[in-house]
């Protein structure tokens, strides 16, 4: 059974969960499925690191989530009705100016033109960008294109955030900056994230729980959560410890493929 | 069910640092990473890059004038660029070079114009619409290989001597390239650039106004770049090929006239004159049009450097 039940609250309420109950993905024509049987739910606020190899289906089940693609079976509920997606490229418009890029996508939410601009200003502000408005893409760093995507991403206003190995192609000085440009917005803003990625370090730095995949098919398996008060750096020991044993089981899951 | 193997762990440290942003670090992080463009070095660079062609066209002009000093021809086939120059200036004070010149460029325009009206539609049409794509997309790729004189005997048998023959002659030209450059842009816009349009919730009209035109236009603009190339040249074989009538006086019938009466420094001048008008339109139109795009864009060489 397939069905997709949306809310039109934008606020996060207890009630107003993420939910993800049953739900397999098969694509026609290949044999395995793809997710199997995946059962989530994240309180409002939450902010969640899902982890897998190769082809444990994370980003089926990110694209899933952001309604671009539909489950063979199960159940997917968004509070908001759909969710903000930022990509691991940074794809912005490369003939729009930063602000613009932010202000298309005030447009498609259906803010008034009166708005937008404030608005927008604001958003790329959050993100400490507030002297780059006027450049084009390719006049930003890739850590400047990301923080725009993530102003526009937030320029969604989706209670639900859904991240795909965004900060994957950085470079790992910069990776660490937008660690805590992420922290710090997610904490400002108040939205639940669902971040992908294959970066056990950065999951453990991040998340507040960590979900670990297996592949082929595609299910969870496992699930920490990490209680580390405050900030926490990368590098603390802490971090360390907890990377260690999820990477312990990462190879498990990923030995059982040998063949 | 796999939530059985589901294990929790729960790992619990103290506090360490307050969770504050380095903005310093930051700032200093995105002055490192970003290059200034500066406008100055590019006008430089034009200005230099405009020097190897002037050269060369002095030492093309000066190795023709040589070889029209040895005389090896007499100077009535093969005249001198002072013939021709000469020539020029009879034909500007006569004003029969102005005449053929303003009917050419209106002709040119007003069948480019046009041509632009009609491919722009039926190229988003092709390219978006499968049956239409795979049923008329080869035909209109033929027809861009089909020289549009081809075109000329049948249009002078429809429309007789007249502006219409012309007109369609040019209209046949250009429209299958703009067509062209048009499929060919929207088909080269990255299936990223539509995830984005969906994920952000454009509509089938919001993602073709704010997302496809947008990402398809160097394309569109190549396509329209050589549609007026092609319009131009075919609108020369029209010109040339159909005289008299109520056909106006063209560069092409200058050229025609001239090898009429054998008057070869007239069959040069009209040359000339065909040339400049392409070079011209070419350098003050459609090469800045295109830098610009392409510089805003970060996709020319200037920025790729």
């Amino acid at each position: 059974m397939i069905s997709t039940t949306t809310s039109q609250d934008a606020r996060p309420t207890r009630a107003d969960a993420l939910r993800v109950e049953g739900v397999s993905k098969q694509f026609a024509g290949t044999g395995a499925p793809v997710l199997d049987g995946i059962d989530l739910t994240l309180r409002p606020g939450e902010f969640v690191c899902l982890l897998g190899a190769s082809g444990c289906g994370k980003s089926t089940l990110l694209s899933i989530l952001a309604g671009l693609e539909r489950p063979t079976a199960g159940t997917v509920h968004v509070p908001g009705g759909s969710a903000a997606l930022m990509f691991q490229e940074p794809a912005l418009l490369p003939w729009l100016t930063a602000t613009r890029n932010i202000e298309l996508a005030l447009r498609l939410n259906g803010v008034p033109a009166a708005q937008r601009s404030a608005r927008a200003a604001e958003l790329l502000d959050l993100v400490h960008l507030a002297g780059a408005g006027a450049k084009r893409v390719h006049e930003l760093s890739g850590g400047m294109r990301q923080r725009v995507a993530l102003a526009r991403a937030l320029a969604q206003d989706r209670p639900v955030l859904l991240m795909d190995e965004p900060f994957a192609a950085l470079d790992a000085i910069t990776r660490d900056l937008l660690h805590d440009e992420l922290e710090r917005i997610w904490q400002r803003t108040g939205r639940t994230v669902v971040f992908v990625t294959h970066n056990v370090r950065e999951a453990v730095r991040l998340g507040q729980r960590v979900l670990l995949m297996s592949s082929r098919p595609g299910r969870i398996v496992r699930e920490w959560t990490v209680d580390i008060e405050g900030h926490r750096r990368i590098e603390a020991p802490q971090v360390a410890a907890l990377a260690v044993e999820i990477t312990d089981h990462l190879r498990k899951e990923i030995r059982r493929h040998a063949v | 069910m796999p939530s059985d193997s589901t294990v929790r762990t729960v790992l619990q440290a103290p506090a360490t640092e307050p969770s504050d942003v380095d903005r310093r670090l930051e700032a200093g992080l995105d002055a490192l990473q970003t290059v200034d463009q500066n406008r100055a070095g590019r006008v430089r660079r034009r200005l230099t890059g405009a020097w190897p062609p002037a050269l060369a066209l002095l030492l093309l002009l000066a190795g023709w004038q040589g070889f029209v000093a040895l005389g090896l021809k007499p100077r009535y086939v093969v005249p001198g660029p002072t013939d021709v120059a000469g020539t020029l200036l009879g034909l500007w004070h006569a004003g029969d070079a102005q005449t053929a010149l303003l009917t050419s460029l209106g002709r040119g325009l007003a069948g480019f114009v046009v041509a632009v009206a009609i491919a722009t539609p039926v190229g988003l049409l092709v390219a978006r619409v499968r049956w239409l794509r795979v049923s008329l997309g080869p035909l209109i790729s033929g027809l861009q290989v089909l020289p549009s004189v081809a075109w000329v005997p049948a249009a002078i048998i429809w429309f007789g001597l007249s502006d219409a023959t012309v007109y369609f002659v040019v209209l046949m030209g250009a429209v299958p390239s703009i067509v062209n450059g048009l499929v060919s842009g929207v088909d080269q816009v990255p299936p990223l650039f539509r995830r984005v349009g969906r994920v952000l919730g454009a509509g089938p009209w919001q993602q073709v106004r704010y997302v496809l035109l947008p990402a398809a236009l160097p394309g569109y603009v190549a396509g329209l770049r050589q549609g007026w190339a092609f319009s131009w040249r075919s609108l020369m074989a029209a010109e040339i090929i159909a005289v008299g009538g109520k056909i106006g006086f063209g560069l092409g019938s200058l050229l025609e006239q001239g090898r009429e009466l054998s008057d070869m420094t007239t069959v040069i001048a009209a040359i000339v004159l065909i040339l400049v008008v392409g070079v011209t339109v070419e350098l003050a139109f459609f090469a800045p049009v295109e830098r610009g795009l392409l510089r805003r864009r970060g996709l020319s060489a200037e920025t790729a450097r």
